[in-house]
């Protein structure tokens, strides 16, 4: 469309600035029009059907809006549309939509869980999820863990114990696993011979005067927790060190004796703070129940 | 006035432009200054339970903005029930009542934090903090190594609690402030609200608590974990019968 044209059809505002600079009134397009008048019928009805507008220290309602929904506790209650109603409605349908089957779960135990394949398939299934979202973040995807941070759960070694009840006492009130430093109280020698000690324990060493001397300083210091055949105690939490698997000193069965001797001493030196947090109020104890029973699972496999 | 007089005068043409365009917030939002049911009523026992933050966890805060983790993280759970699943319960007006400026974002490359507390150690958060990948081995998320590094400034920390006070948060300066404080928060709470303590009180807990696993400074990840820590779990949910919040709307 070429300038003249324009100037010819279209009105101008009727300003003009430095003499000619003058400025077209385009019209809008009908259609256009047409969208802002409905917006305006829609924002109107709107008001009526919806909460709306401030009066005082409270708002109007909306008409024909309610909600209705029953909760937790039983309590039926019937109120205008909120986002929150709505919230409550949908985790009430949900409750009545899963409420035989997890009542299903609430009475079996877990041996019955672990028999019927369905129950079992289901019950991986939730706790797979809830896994994924809560602790995978440190025991990592599938449990694994990380060496010297957070235990494996794929292994069936248990720093606090392996069964059902032992498990759910784990994750519902959490875990502080804590050893004391020793750098002050043994000096390095003593350290030293206590490593050698405790790498004998799961393979032989051949130093028996060290051993020996090694024993005497684990019998005093370290038995009461470790016990003295070193075999640990779930009641603390006190690590194993008879079996291969270490979950603090990462030890590695590729390492040379010397480099696990060293692992091992800077664990008797650091000493151990670490702590796994609890979830019971973040889980209902069905959830808990499920996660018990996956953990479970995942340790037994091998 | 005549539309020309206006479009002339570029500073009337202004003002005039300001009062227009803020009507729209003003009608949105100076109203819920004066309904009872903005903010919800959180007390057990008569007791508020959402508080404002200690010191130490206002510079936890104040890290948080400086940094940018809100380009990242929202904090604000919506009420559906896949949030709820995710992240826990939604998150309440009431919860980020002491919070100049919020942070609910709707930015969510990482996961929602308005319920992080105690999701994970204070161990765990040093390491992923320092770096993401030795944790979550696909994160995206940066490596914020100088919080470790870094010692915490605090000498100005009474300066920013007052701060907060000229916009209404209840930090306390004189006997009559700090005995509301007590009769609203219990006398634990009030203690830590008082600025004349601020800095005793901000050593006190890093010192104590030791977030960053390190006990010979207090640096800023003491700051950072311990801000982290206490994100949602000041309302405990036990206590309120479900669907009391929804009350509120
Ligand atoms: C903040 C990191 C962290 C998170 C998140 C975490 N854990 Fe742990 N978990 C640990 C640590 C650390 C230990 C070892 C505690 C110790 O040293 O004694 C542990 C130990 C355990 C144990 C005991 C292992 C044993 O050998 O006895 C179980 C079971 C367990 N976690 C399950 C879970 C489940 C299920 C979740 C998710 C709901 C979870 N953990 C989330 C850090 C974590
Ligand atoms: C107060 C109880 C306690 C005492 C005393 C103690 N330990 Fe421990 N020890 C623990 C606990 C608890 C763990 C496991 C910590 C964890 O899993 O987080 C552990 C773990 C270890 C580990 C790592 C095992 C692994 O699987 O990686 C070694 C090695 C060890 N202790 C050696 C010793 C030695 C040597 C002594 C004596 C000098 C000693 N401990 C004294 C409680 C103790
Ligand atoms: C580039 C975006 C980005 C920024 C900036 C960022 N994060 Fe993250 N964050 C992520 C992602 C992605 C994840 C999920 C993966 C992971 O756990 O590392 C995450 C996870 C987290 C988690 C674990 C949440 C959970 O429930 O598992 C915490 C806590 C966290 N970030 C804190 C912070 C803090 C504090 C800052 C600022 C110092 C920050 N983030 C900055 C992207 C970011």
């Amino acid at each position: 469309m070429s300038k003249e044209k324009k100037s010819q059809t279209v009105q101008t505002t009727g300003h003009a600035w430095d003499g000619d600079i003058q400025e077209f009134n385009n019209p809008l397009p009908t259609w256009w029009i047409w969208g802002f008048y409905i917006t305006v019928v829609f924002a109107i009805v709107y008001w009526f059907l919806y909460p709306a507008w401030p009066v005082g220290d409270s708002y109007t309602k909306g008409m024909g809006n309610t909600v209705e929904y029953t909760t937790k506790e039983g309590e039926v209650v019937v109120t205008h549309w909120t986002t929150r109603a709505l919230y409550q409605k949908e985790m009430q349908a949900a409750r009545e939509q899963q409420a035989v089957q997890l009542a299903k779960y609430s009475k079996l135990s877990f041996d019955e869980i672990k028999k019927d394949d369905a129950m079992r398939a289901y019950a991986i299934s939730v706790a797979k999820v809830l896994f994924a979202d809560n602790c995978a973040a440190c025991h990592q995807p599938g449990g694994a863990g990380l060496i010297s941070m957070y235990p494996s759960l794929v292994d069936d070694d248990w720093i606090w114990g392996s069964d059902y009840k032992q498990i759910e006492t784990s994750i519902r009130s959490g875990r502080k696993g804590v050893m004391p430093s020793f750098s002050k109280t043994l000096n390095e020698k003593q350290i030293d011979d206590v490593a050698y000690y405790v790498l004998n324990y799961s393979s032989k060493q051949n130093d028996f005067a060290r051993v020996k001397n090694g024993k005497e300083i684990f019998n005093t210091n370290c038995a009461a927790c470790h016990t003295q055949k070193g075999i640990g105690n779930i009641q603390l939490g006190a690590a194993n060190l008879t079996d291969k698997i270490w979950t603090v000193a990462g030890i590695t069965a590729k390492m040379k004796d010397k480099d696990k001797i060293n692992s091992i001493k800077q664990v008797i030196k650091n000493g151990i703070a670490r702590e796994m947090p609890g979830w019971e109020n973040r889980f209902s104890d069905l959830e808990i129940k499920m996660l018990t029973f996956y953990v479970n699972e995942l340790g037994s496999k091998q | 006035m005549k539309h020309e007089t206006i479009e002339t005068h570029a500073g009337i043409l202004i003002v005039l432009t300001l009062i227009v365009i803020s009507i729209g917030g003003l009608v949105e939002i100076l109203p819920l200054y004066f309904i009872d049911d903005t903010v919800e009523e959180v007390k057990v026992d008569g007791i508020e339970s959402v508080r404002p933050y200690t010191p130490l966890e206002l510079r936890g805060r104040d890290l948080y903005q400086r940094e940018g983790c809100y380009t990242c993280h929202s904090q604000m759970i919506r009420p559906f029930r896949d949030e709820k699943l995710r992240y826990g319960h939604y998150s309440l007006a009431a919860e980020s009542k002491y919070d100049h400026p919020f942070q609910w974002g709707s930015k969510r490359t990482g996961p929602d934090l308005a319920r992080v507390g105690g999701k994970y150690s204070n161990e765990w958060h040093v390491q992923h903090l320092v770096n993401p990948r030795s944790t979550v081995k696909e994160s995206i998320m940066p490596n914020y190594g100088w919080f470790l590094e870094n010692p915490l400034q605090f000498n100005d920390i009474a300066d920013r609690m007052r701060a907060l006070k000229l916009v209404g948060v209840p930090y306390s300066e004189t006997q009559a402030e700090y005995e509301l404080n007590i009769k609203n928060f219990g006398k634990e709470v009030a203690n830590q609200l008082d600025i004349t303590q601020a800095e005793a009180n901000l050593i006190e807990q890093a010192v104590s608590k030791n977030y960053d696993g390190y006990i010979a400074e207090i640096t800023e990840m003491d700051a950072m974990v311990a801000y982290l820590q206490v994100l949602g779990t000041m309302v405990d949910f036990k206590q309120f019968d479900d669907g009391y919040f929804a009350t509120f709307r």
